[in-house]
């Protein structure tokens, strides 16, 4: 059966302005908070499946010294504009500490000297950023794990928290500052360090000096740079916006592995 | 296609060619059709929004920033202006209005990959279109696993997709009518022909699997459960560069998928693909309409 011409000229049409219609009522629904909510939902659904297929204990990619790019990206903030910082930087982080508090029975004030001292690792993985690219490094850094056990970690605790000198806007009521959270489970992983060296080198302020954060199962923004202060805590509804880290805050994901 | 291609009811019958309705797509294979059309069409725009993040391709694991595949950036071209350019290994083409720079909402010329009124959402947010992806993702995995399941168990992919060696035989013929635009109307068009069996099978079971294998070896949570992944696809922007050459084959298919509706019958194909029903012109002619008439057992006799 053949539909006459006029149909398919009136089919077309009626597509075209559907799709003109269907654009601006994707924006709305973009910007509609019950929408944003809804399309949200899948993250839990992809961290249910993450969790049942990836062991806790499970090893992200390792690489040769060969794959190690010759250069490697830095993103986000490459200087913070903290005059503190800025200080500590000056003096070669020599006064610098870390401080481990929240849900913890053993407080640590650890210099830099203290953290290389601590059981470390060295490893060679890749970064991949929530924008598409990817870089390879070595890094060096304490082992994340340990240091929690010395530090007593209570039962009640769920996520640790990352507190960091940088900020991304220019609020300064502290609403811009940079910070992140993972789970206990990626908190004790072997791969996750404090990472205090790139490549050899000790790290640079653009990747994060004096330590970062690798959890190497994650996207790019929850390898937290510039590591002030890591609290244990039980809830990070009450931190900053609520959703547990800077860009998490800003629309993305918490979970981070995808 | 259905599962019997049986006759529901006569159409008023002409004196050369009668038209039958038959029961043509079951409601299993309209309804995935539908939600898969509309979880594509997500993916692909709020996919774009992901790749304008670092409108740019490369192989291997990692990027290489200054020699990339593909790359969409924009030059001053003075006066405020800017000249949109797409370089494929190596080789710089201006490419202003469409990729590279295009005017924004606004009308003003702005810095973006792919233009937003193919992005999702229209305006730059990462974060948003990756929620827009992976929700789609998720419903188009659980969409296509229900209808592997179908296909499997109503016999669909050996009755109606799967092509037998006589249909490989009519590859040469069924080209040569492609080319001349020419479709059945009668009751060849109740079953998909070699060609349409050829694209819908390697859509189905090459490009939608290839989508998803390599959407995942983008996961470094995936990476780390199964990096054989990583393997299959030589790196994590391999995977990347495939992730979108495949997208770019399903559009390819997409597109001439609309032109051959349009070429087939608009209407016909529409009501096929809604309720199921489609009509074919039947060439034998039946008592009402030749009072001669005199029953032949063999097919295609009215010719």
């Amino acid at each position: 059966m053949n539909a006459p011409v006029i149909n398919r000229r009136l089919a077309a049409g009626l597509l075209a302005s559907a799709g003109a219609a269907a654009l601006t009522g994707c924006d709305k629904l973009s910007e509609n908070a019950s929408v944003q909510k809804v399309i949200g939902s899948a993250e839990q659904l992809t961290i249910a499946s993450q969790r049942l297929i990836l062991s806790p204990g499970q090893f992200a990619p390792e690489y040769k010294e060969s794959d190690i790019s010759p250069w490697f990206k830095p993103n986000g903030t490459s200087d913070p504009d903290d005059e503190d910082y800025a200080n500590h930087v000056q003096a070669g982080f020599k006064d610098w500490k870390l401080e481990v508090g929240g849900l913890v029975e053993n407080p640590l004030s650890l210099s830099l000297d203290d953290i290389k001292a601590r059981p470390s690792r060295t490893q060679i993985t890749r970064h991949d950023c929530v924008e598409g690219w990817s870089c390879i490094g070595k890094w060096t850094g304490m082992m994340l794990g340990p240091m929690l056990k010395e530090a007593k970690v209570k039962p009640e605790a769920k996520y640790i928290l990352f507190r960091c000198a940088d900020s991304l806007g220019d609020a300064d009521d502290g609403s811009d500052d940079y910070y992140e959270s993972i789970s206990m489970v990626d908190a004790y992983h072997p791969q996750t360090l404090l990472a205090y060296a790139l490549n050899g080198k000790p790290l640079e302020v653009a990747h994060g000096a004096p330590i970062r954060l690798r959890a190497e199962r994650y996207l790019g923004y929850k390898q937290a740079k510039y590591v002030m202060k890591i609290e244990a805590i039980d809830s990070f509804a009450h931190i900053h916006g609520g959703h547990g880290g800077y860009w998490e805050d800003r629309g993305y994901d918490w979970y981070g592995g995808i | 296609m259905s599962e019997t291609a049986a006759p529901m009811d006569e159409a008023p019958t002409s004196a050369q060619s009668s038209e039958k309705i038959i029961y043509r797509h079951t409601l299993w294979v309209r309804s995935w059709h539908w939600v898969n059309a509309i979880a594509l069409m997500v993916l692909l725009m709020s996919g774009l929004q992901i790749f304008n993040a670092h409108p740019s391709l490369n192989w291997g694991q990692t990027t290489n920033f200054d020699h990339a595949l593909l790359d969409l950036s924009s030059v001053d071209a003075g006066n405020g202006k800017l000249r949109g350019v797409t370089t494929v290994f190596g080789h710089p083409f201006t490419t202003t209005g469409v990729l590279g720079a295009s005017k924004g909402s606004d009308g003003q010329y702005q810095d973006v990959g792919f233009p937003h009124w193919v992005t999702l959402p229209g305006f730059r947010d990462l974060g948003t279109g990756r929620r827009w992806h992976f929700f789609f993702a998720w419903m188009f995995v659980l969409n296509g696993a229900l209808f592997i399941a179908y296909t499997l168990w109503s016999r669909h992919l050996k009755k109606d997709l799967w092509p037998s060696v006589a249909d490989l035989k009519t590859i040469p013929a069924s080209i040569w009518e492609h080319v001349q635009l020419k479709h059945p109307e009668d009751e060849a068009a109740a079953r998909y022909n070699v060609l349409q069996k050829l694209a819908y099978l390697s859509v189905l079971y090459g490009l939608l699997p290839l989508m998803l294998l390599t959407g995942l070896t983008m996961s470094p949570g995936m990476d780390a459960a199964f990096p054989g992944l990583l393997w299959v696809f030589g790196g994590r922007q391999s995977a990347r560069t495939i992730h979108f050459l495949s997208a770019s084959g399903i559009v390819i298919f997409f597109l001439i998928h609309i032109f051959e509706v349009f070429a087939a019958g608009f209407f016909n194909e529409m009501r096929s693909i809604i309720t199921g029903r489609f009509a074919i012109k039947t060439h034998t002619p039946t008592p009402a309409a030749d009072p001669e008439f005199c029953p032949v057992p063999s097919q295609g006799a009215g010719e």
